[in-house]
């Protein structure tokens, strides 16, 4: 198949992966708490639900805004799997992230308003971190593309395990999980209402969750760019990565913003900067 | 097909209650009755939310309050009165500064009775209230 392909599959396949993640993280999230939780498909019932409840805007830009969010969200995943450059995709993927703060900060309450500010802090906290590893995985296996990367001989993770650690960190940031879903809250803890989401309603949620789909995929096919060697070991990868952030997530309580800043910040400069450095010294 | 049955969202809201029917509204989230099991969530925002759930009665401070979440929830949308205050005053009735029960400000679908209501009646009252959540859907679709 042409990488092409890959890109289109991507548009269809990423949201039932994520969906059925967002489904697994629940179910077993209930487990971890003493309950039985709800069915696996309780995730796709929902984006039912919202799909058929009335939109109300506050603003008429948010919808344009938030249609911005998931295209760009579904296209940084069809140019990544489609060949694109790799640190091409760590701006996409930014931007798309930028199109929820604006779509937040384009209401009125102050909570969606204070949801947009941190997911600010947090795009500030993770953003250098991915454009980083971006650049040591080219630098690690000679390669720009996806498929390059894939083909390549030298196994990333070996090479690069202090920015896997950074990668670890900074997902929970991505997968909106405590102790670092800062900007918005999940429906177990709430705080600020519901941050960036707190002014949108029907189809408006819906797209923000479709979005948040497509970013697990792109969090997963990271993933396999780390574990190169073989797709089914990066999905593996992703599996033990996300049970450990489902972990993390029902045994620790929302950080401050501060804390969040800091510790990816230190994580990136001393595990992904560390070994970047490391492997500069041990190639002269 | 609807979804509404499948993934009711729950605003909880507590009037004037003694706390006692919130113990039992909390208490269905617990292991022992899990009300996610049927997808229920508790939103804690309007916008959010398919079925308000007031517990106590309306009295002159939060009648605004009321009002003002109802209208902030998106249709279709119903009110669930949990406990003998929400539906009807209860015990605090008679006192100076109490309206009455829920519907004396807004459209109350369905009524929970009980001081306190007991979890087992307030999902059945949920329940009750996903089926007038559909009738609902059919009438604006």
């Amino acid at each position: 198949m042409t990488p092409a392909v890959y890109g289109v599959l991507f548009v269809f396949l990423a949201p039932v992966f994520g969906g059925l993640l967002a489904g697994v993280d629940r179910r077993v999230s209930a487990r971890m708490q003493g309950r039985i939780g709800p069915p696996l498909l309780q995730p796709f019932y929902d984006l039912g639900k919202l799909l058929q409840k009335q939109a109300r805007q506050v603003n008429p830009v948010v919808e344009p805004l938030l249609l911005g969010h998931v295209f760009f969200m579904a296209v940084s995943g069809v140019l990544l799997l489609s060949g694109t450059d790799l640190i091409f995709i760590a701006f996409v993927f930014a931007l798309a992230a930028l199109f929820l703060v604006l779509a937040a900060g384009s209401v009125n309450s102050p909570y969606s308003f204070a949801g947009a500010e941190r997911e600010l802090v947090v795009l500030l906290a993770s953003e250098p971190f991915f454009i980083l590893m971006m650049a040591a995985i080219c630098k690690v296996t000679g390669a720009s593309t996806y498929a390059g990367v894939l083909a390549s001989p030298q196994l990333v993770a070996v090479q690069l395990p202090g920015v896997l650690l950074a990668f670890l960190l900074v997902a929970t940031i991505k997968l909106r999980k405590s102790p670092f879903d800062i900007s918005t809250s999940h429906h177990p803890h709430q705080e600020l209402v519901s941050g960036l989401t707190t002014d949108m309603s029907g189809r408006m949620l819906a797209y923000v969750e479709l979005a948040h789909w497509y970013e697990s995929a792109l969090l997963c096919a990271f993933m396999v760019l780390l574990f190169n060697w073989s797709v089914p070991l990066g999905l593996l990868a992703f599996a033990i990565a996300y049970a450990l952030e489902v972990l993390v997530d029902n045994s620790t309580s929302r950080a401050k913003w501060q804390l969040v800043l800091r510790s990816t910040w230190a994580a990136t400069l001393v595990f992904s900067g560390g070994n970047v450095l490391a492997l500069f010294l041990l190639s002269r | 097909m609807s979804f509404f049955s499948r993934s009711p969202w729950i605003l909880h809201y507590d009037g004037s209650s003694c706390n006692g029917c919130d113990i039992e509204v909390l208490a269905c989230l617990t292991p022992l009755y899990d009300v996610e099991r049927f997808g229920v969530l508790n939103t804690g925002n309007p916008k959010h939310a398919d079925i308000l759930l007031v517990t106590g009665s309306v009295n002159e401070r939060n009648i605004e309050i009321v009002e003002n979440l109802y209208r902030q929830m998106p249709d279709p949308k119903v009110v669930v009165a949990v406990g003998a205050c929400a539906c009807s005053g209860g015990i605090f009735a008679r006192a100076y500064n109490i309206q009455g029960g829920i519907d004396k400000v807004i459209p109350v679908d369905v009524y929970v009775p009980g001081c306190a209501a007991r979890p087992e009646s307030i999902i059945d009252g949920v329940v009750q209230g996903i089926a007038a959540l559909e009738a609902k859907r059919k009438k604006t679709a």
